[in-house]
């Protein structure tokens, strides 16, 4: 696999009814490489990622994961791939061992009760083997979930959402260990909606209402966002983010503690934008934008491609 | 008020989920219906018309009208003429007819010669609830041609006791015991019951949980995930059919004539049908309740239409089709025909063909319904 793409592919479209979930997306991650896959709620991050890994046919557009292609090797993907579902999709009736030595058995995995054993020791759940699965609490559902996913040793992780509602702390834990697969030269797709996962990850792809909006490191799609930004600071400061927000040319502004963190694609809109609130005891600075202005923006502008299309 | 309020808010809210749910709504109309059908016109305790075949070693003109009259009853429709005992009994066996009414070679001379003569009736008793009133039918018809045709020297005939002796034989199950008809249908029954609803809730399971996905997103085949679910039911049912066995051996006193290993092959081949049926419909049901409806749906006309509750021959005959659908109707008649009949192979394998049809029609929808994506 050296050298070849993990995942490539082209032009992939999903339609539903009337609605194009994913409009002509193309991604080509290279081997070992973690990519974020981010986006607004029902962008279709998801539709892409079982469009990847075989659990949709594409109504356009083709490709290769792990160099099988997606619509017609399907199974030599399934062999290879781990997908990690949004929802739990582990048994909950089932205990932890008794769910990993079943997926194992699906994987066809050779010494089973070692390699089980093995996984569950990695995971730290080696005291816990025997206790329901339903019982855990969502953090470690997860890293069972995700302990399940690599136990056929994958090349590729497709990871949809992995810590939505987990705690901080189990959040970093999961993250260490999708870096340590990494390391392993496992390449990885794992979609947030968090930023600071975002800037964990080698390199991003946003996708909004379907379409492909940027690609790239998250430095290079702070730079190409072209975004300026400034921060204000002083009492009352977070308090102007209601009235800076719908001004000609701000894309975003809002509070971040007392301060005010105001950005827009214009520097002069910007300027005249907060010129009146230039006034004693507020310190205006210049700032870099954050991940996060540059998303609300290219959401922004998806938004309106969708409204002149 | 707060206590209408919120009341009134919790009828709309479950009103508008009940709207969304079109198969539980459907349901709510489709069962009532059903049942008002089938208890209404499909179902008829006096059952006429029952397929019945001739046995005649006298030719007259008296045994014809009486046949006739026999005929006219309304409780039989005479449906062959046999030309041999063996034949009779073959038919009997077999289940084509329901009786085989003999008429002794001289009947009509004995009659004449004022020697008491007889008329033989065989019955297939194993459902006593379809002999009783046919045999009293049986001498009417007989008084009632005797006393049309019999004129001049014999009329004397008309007033007083009938010269016919009318002799009921009642085949597999002499005493008319109901509980031997009851007990091997309640096997098909309980079979049904239990493989098709716990199959049905099987893969509708794995989508309410939201573990279909993740299984999906595995390298497991259809057949292998139809096969898995649907083994250690088979298991199962196993468990239940040695239980009813030993039941009715030891409670219920139910012969057993037939070979053992017939039985077990026709009940595998009836356990498996129904499992297919229920995973059919776990692809089709959206949600564990709409599995649990569709599986009511189909359990009801198995229980009314087999032959299990209500003679199969009594129904009317869009109702025996129906019947001949169902796959409990089937292996009804097996079960049947080896606990009470003695039947063989070559007895039952018209139905064991039937049941092997279905489960080949049945696992191709399944097989065709399972989706390994989730498009």
């Amino acid at each position: 696999m050296s050298g070849a793409l993990a995942v490539d592919v082209h032009g992939l479209v999903k339609i539903y009814g009337t609605r194009t979930v994913v409009d002509h997306v193309d991604l080509a991650i290279a081997p070992g490489r973690i990519c974020g896959f981010l986006g607004p709620n029902g962008s279709g991050k998801t539709t892409t990622l079982r469009m990847i890994c075989g659990l949709l046919t594409p109504d356009g557009g083709s490709g290769t994961c792990l160099g099988h292609d997606i619509i017609t090797a399907r199974n030599a993907i399934k062999a290879q791939a781990g997908y990690m579902t949004q929802r739990f999709g582990l048994y909950e009736d089932l205990t932890i061992r008794e769910n990993l030595e079943f997926v194992a058995r699906l994987y066809l995995i050779p010494r089973l009760k070692e390699r089980v054993d093995q996984s569950l020791e990695r995971l730290g759940l080696a005291s816990r083997q025997h206790q329901l699965t339903g019982s855990l609490s969502g953090g470690w559902k997860q890293r069972l979930a995700l302990a399940a996913c690599v136990l056929h040793e994958p090349k590729l992780l497709l990871l949809d959402e992995p810590t939505a509602g987990v705690d901080p702390k189990a959040r970093r834990a999961f993250w260490d260990e999708i870096h340590a697969l990494a390391a392993q030269g496992i390449t990885v797709l794992v979609s947030t909606h968090y930023m600071d996962e975002a800037e964990r990850c080698h390199e991003i792809a946003y996708i909004a209402y379907g379409k492909l909006m940027a690609r790239g490191t998250a430095d290079d799609i702070v730079a190409q966002s072209g975004l300026k930004a400034v921060v204000a600071t002083g009492p009352g400061a977070d308090r102007l983010a209601p009235e800076l927000r719908d001004r000609p040319g701000i894309t975003a502004a809002a509070a971040f503690g007392t301060t005010l963190h105001v950005c827009s694609p214009d520097g002069e809109a910007l300027d005249r934008a907060i010129a009146p609130f230039r006034r004693d005891g507020l310190l205006w600075e210049p700032a870099v934008p954050t991940l996060e202005d540059v998303f609300i923006h290219l959401m922004g502008q998806a938004q309106d491609n969708a409204l002149a299309a | 008020m707060g206590f209408l309020s919120r009341l009134w808010a919790m009828i709309v809210k479950e009103a508008q989920q009940l709207r969304r749910d079109r198969l539980t709504f459907g349901m709510m109309f489709g069962i009532p219906i059903m049942q008002l059908l089938l208890f209404g016109f499909a179902i008829n305790a006096d059952p006429k018309g029952l397929p019945t075949a001739i046995l005649s070693s006298d030719h007259t003109s008296l045994t014809r009208s009486l046949t006739s009259a026999i005929a006219s009853t309304g409780y039989f429709s005479i449906v062959k003429v046999a030309a041999s005992e063996r034949e009779a009994d073959e038919l009997l066996q077999r289940g084509d007819v329901q009786f085989v009414i003999t008429i002794p070679g001289g009947f009509t001379r004995k009659l004449v010669r004022h020697e008491p003569a007889q008329l033989a009736v065989e019955a297939d008793a194993t459902d006593p609830a379809t002999t009783g009133p046919a045999i009293g039918a049986v001498a009417q018809a007989v008084a009632q041609t005797l006393s049309q045709e019999l004129s001049g020297p014999l009329s004397s005939y008309r007033a007083g006791a009938s010269p016919v002796d009318v002799v009921l034989h009642r085949r597999y199950n002499p005493e008319g015991v109901t509980r031997f008809n009851i007990v091997p249908g309640l096997l098909g029954i309980i079979l049904t019951m239990t493989m098709v609803m716990m199959t049905a809730l099987a893969v509708t399971r794995e989508r309410e949980r939201g573990t279909m996905e993740n299984l999906l997103a595995m390298p497991v085949r259809p057949i292998e995930v139809m096969a898995g679910k649907i083994a250690p039911y088979i298991l199962i049912g196993g468990v239940q059919v040695a239980v009813v066995l030993v039941a009715a051996r030891l409670l219920f006193a139910v012969p057993f004539e037939g070979s053992f290993v017939l039985f077990g092959g026709a009940t595998l081949l009836f356990i498996t049908v129904n499992l297919a049926i229920g995973f059919t419909f776990s692809t089709i049901a959206q949600n564990q309740l709409q599995a649990m409806q569709m599986s009511f749906f189909f359990l009801m006309p198995s229980i009314l239409l087999s032959g299990f509750a209500f003679p199969f021959r009594g129904m009317p005959g869009w109702a025996q089709v129906i019947g001949e659908v169902l796959p409990a109707t089937h292996f009804l008649r097996i079960v049947r025909g080896l606990m009470l009949k003695a039947a063989d192979l070559s007895q039952v394998s018209g139905e064991i063909a039937v049941l092997s049809l279905m489960l080949m029609i049945v696992s191709a929808v399944a097989i065709s319904r399972y989706k390994v994506t989730l498009d």
